[in-house]
């Protein structure tokens, strides 16, 4: 029998229907529907107006900044604290089915719950943050409604809470690397970091890859946590362009909503693809 | 082992088991002992012990707003099983033949879906094209929503594990008689149970949290869910942290139970999927 036949095209034709009904072509017609002021019923053609409004209005182009800041810091950062976790856990403790339970239960709880939890425990007077940071002597931090400080309060829950996907694709990682090489190192007299230095780290250089792809995409489409804990607020200070879509649509200006939706497809269109075709290369320049 | 090694060991232990439990138990510990206080002494925001137990707040959550939160228990685990038993199907239909055949048309198709691993759904075009289809705010409307923004990560997961299946077992299938439809159902699928129980915890776990899609697609005081009246408690009980905190404890318990359960199954269904994409 013909492989056509036996791995028939019907067997892919109804997750592929559902897709392209129910996501592929509201992407498409976005495209359009950014090009004009609508109501779902009917639409006028603006041209580009919508987009030169979200690029010109501070309240509305800050957000492409604090998007980018949102992404590349919470990625550093689990990037960073990350491997620093799972190197600790991949050492010879023996409580580390404990902690790496510990550390990945916060994924399974909902942003929603998260943000209550921590717009409380970062409460301006009685959060137990502030309680804390005053008995060392400190003066108090108005974590969230202080415009300077509530972007990077929201980016340190953020990380909070997603640290334990990248720390378990390290271990993965680490866990993969044939301990001959270490062997050989430590013949040569390396010490520990010059192990992790030379070794650990150019030989999780793929699970390092997943973790920067994966955490900058969820960076840059992050919606449900800063809504829980700040609104975008205050003022405009920690609004995102997922966060200005959702006003937008509820003030009614559709096609301004619309083109924030584009705006964020195409922003992570040209960060993600370069930088996964970059780590690719790089990947296969190591091996 | 030395003797220096060991004792290196034991402050790693203790040093780590310190930190995890302040920085990733400690935020649990204190929503439940406050959501047990009563109003005047939850609003300090202390982490002292309750003065005496109130059981009776969780009942008041529960009762709030006509049984508000059961309902949307209700359609949060309707739209979960709805919408994981059709990814189930579909998808391990689908990544079964993207594996085994690699044309044109297939890997065009299965591009295609793998973009939806990046690119953000695009909102308001979906709510108009739910309107044309009269399922907008339908529980219908959003289980497919819910499929399709998980297809192309389940789709991945199958596309992997299926490689593991040999293909000889589908040519004895052949031989006894049997349609590729059959050979399907009963071999192959029977095989990526390993890989369907990743997909349910995991497709389980986004779809029961999520709160983007239902805010936009099945929003509305009859057909909320967890995360929606978790959401809209935030402002109704903003001076009331006991409920407040009860009803985020009672969101959150059927995470905590999965958890407690299949804890191994989802970290290294997590890899699976994380390091293969």
């Amino acid at each position: 029998m013909k492989k056509e036949k036996i791995y028939s095209i019907w067997f892919l034709m109804p997750a592929f229907v559902i897709f392209a009904v129910f996501f592929l072509i509201p992407v498409l017609s976005s495209f359009f529907y950014s090009l004009t002021i609508w109501d779902f019923k009917t639409f006028t053609f603006c041209g580009f107006d919508n987009y030169v409004m979200f690029f010109s209005e501070p309240s509305l182009n800050t957000s492409l900044i604090h998007t980018l800041v949102y992404a590349f810091m919470t990625s550093g950062l689990k990037v960073l604290f990350a491997f620093f976790i799972a190197l600790f856990l991949t050492s010879k403790i023996r409580t580390k089915s404990f902690i790496r339970s510990a550390v990945f239960f916060p994924n399974l709880v909902s942003a929603i719950a998260v943000g209550i939890t921590f717009t409380t425990l970062m409460h301006p007077t009685k959060g137990i943050i502030n309680i804390i940071i005053k008995a060392l002597g400190g003066s108090t931090v108005n974590f969230l409604g202080d415009p300077n400080i509530a972007l990077f309060s929201v980016i340190a829950v953020d990380v909070w809470k997603g640290v334990s996907i990248a720390t378990v694709i390290y271990i993965a990682g680490i866990q993969s690397i044939d301990s001959t090489y270490y062997e050989a190192a430590q013949i040569d007299g390396a010490t520990f970091w010059q192990r992790v230095w030379n070794v650990t780290l150019p030989m999780c250089a793929p699970a390092m890859d997943s973790v920067i792809i994966l955490s900058l995409i969820g960076g840059l489409r992050c919606f449900d946590l800063i809504w829980a804990m700040t609104g975008g607020g205050p003022g405009f200070a920690t609004d995102v362009i997922a966060s200005v879509v959702y006003k937008q649509y509820a003030a009614g200006f559709y096609g301004l909503s619309t083109a924030g939706n584009v705006i964020m497809l195409v922003l992570i269109s040209i960060i993600a693809f370069p930088l996964q075709h970059f780590l690719i290369k790089r990947e296969e320049a190591l091996s | 082992m030395n003797k220096k090694k060991k004792i290196q060991i034991l402050v790693g232990d203790i040093v780590g088991c310190a930190l995890a439990i302040i920085i990733f138990i400690f935020p649990f510990y204190f929503m439940f002992i406050n959501s047990l206080k009563d109003r005047r002494e939850a609003n300090k925001l202390s982490i002292a012990f309750p003065t005496s137990i109130h059981w009776e707040n969780y009942l008041d959550v529960l009762k709030n707003n006509n049984y508000q939160v059961l309902i949307a228990f209700k359609n949060s685990f309707l739209i979960m099983l709805f919408a994981v038993a059709v990814l189930i199907i579909v998808c391990s239909m689908a990544g079964y033949v993207v594996q085994r055949r690699n044309d044109k048309v297939v890997n065009i198709i299965s591009t295609l879906v793998m973009l939806g691993l990046m690119l953000p759904p695009a909102i308001l075009p979906t709510i108009k094209l739910l309107q044309q289809l009269h399922i907008y705010k339908t529980m219908f409307g959003i289980v497919m929503i819910e499929i399709a923004l998980q297809t192309p990560f389940t789709l991945m997961l199958y596309r992997g594990f299926v490689a593991s299946v040999p293909k000889e077992l589908e040519e004895a299938g052949y031989i006894d008689g049997c349609t590729n439809f059959q050979v399907f159902f009963k071999i192959v699928f029977p095989l990526l149970k390993p890989v369907s129980a990743t997909v349910i915890i995991l497709d389980a776990v986004t779809i029961f949290n999520d709160f983007q899609n239902p805010l936009y697609f099945f929003n509305g005081s009859k057909n909320a869910t967890v995360q929606l009246t978790l959401y809209n408690f935030m402002g109704q009980f903003a001076s009331e942290y006991n409920l407040l905190f009860a009803d985020v404890i009672i969101i959150t318990i059927p995470m905590l139970i999965i958890f407690l359960i299949f804890n191994r199954k989802i970290v290294d269904g997590m890899v699976a999927g994380a390091v293969k994409g």
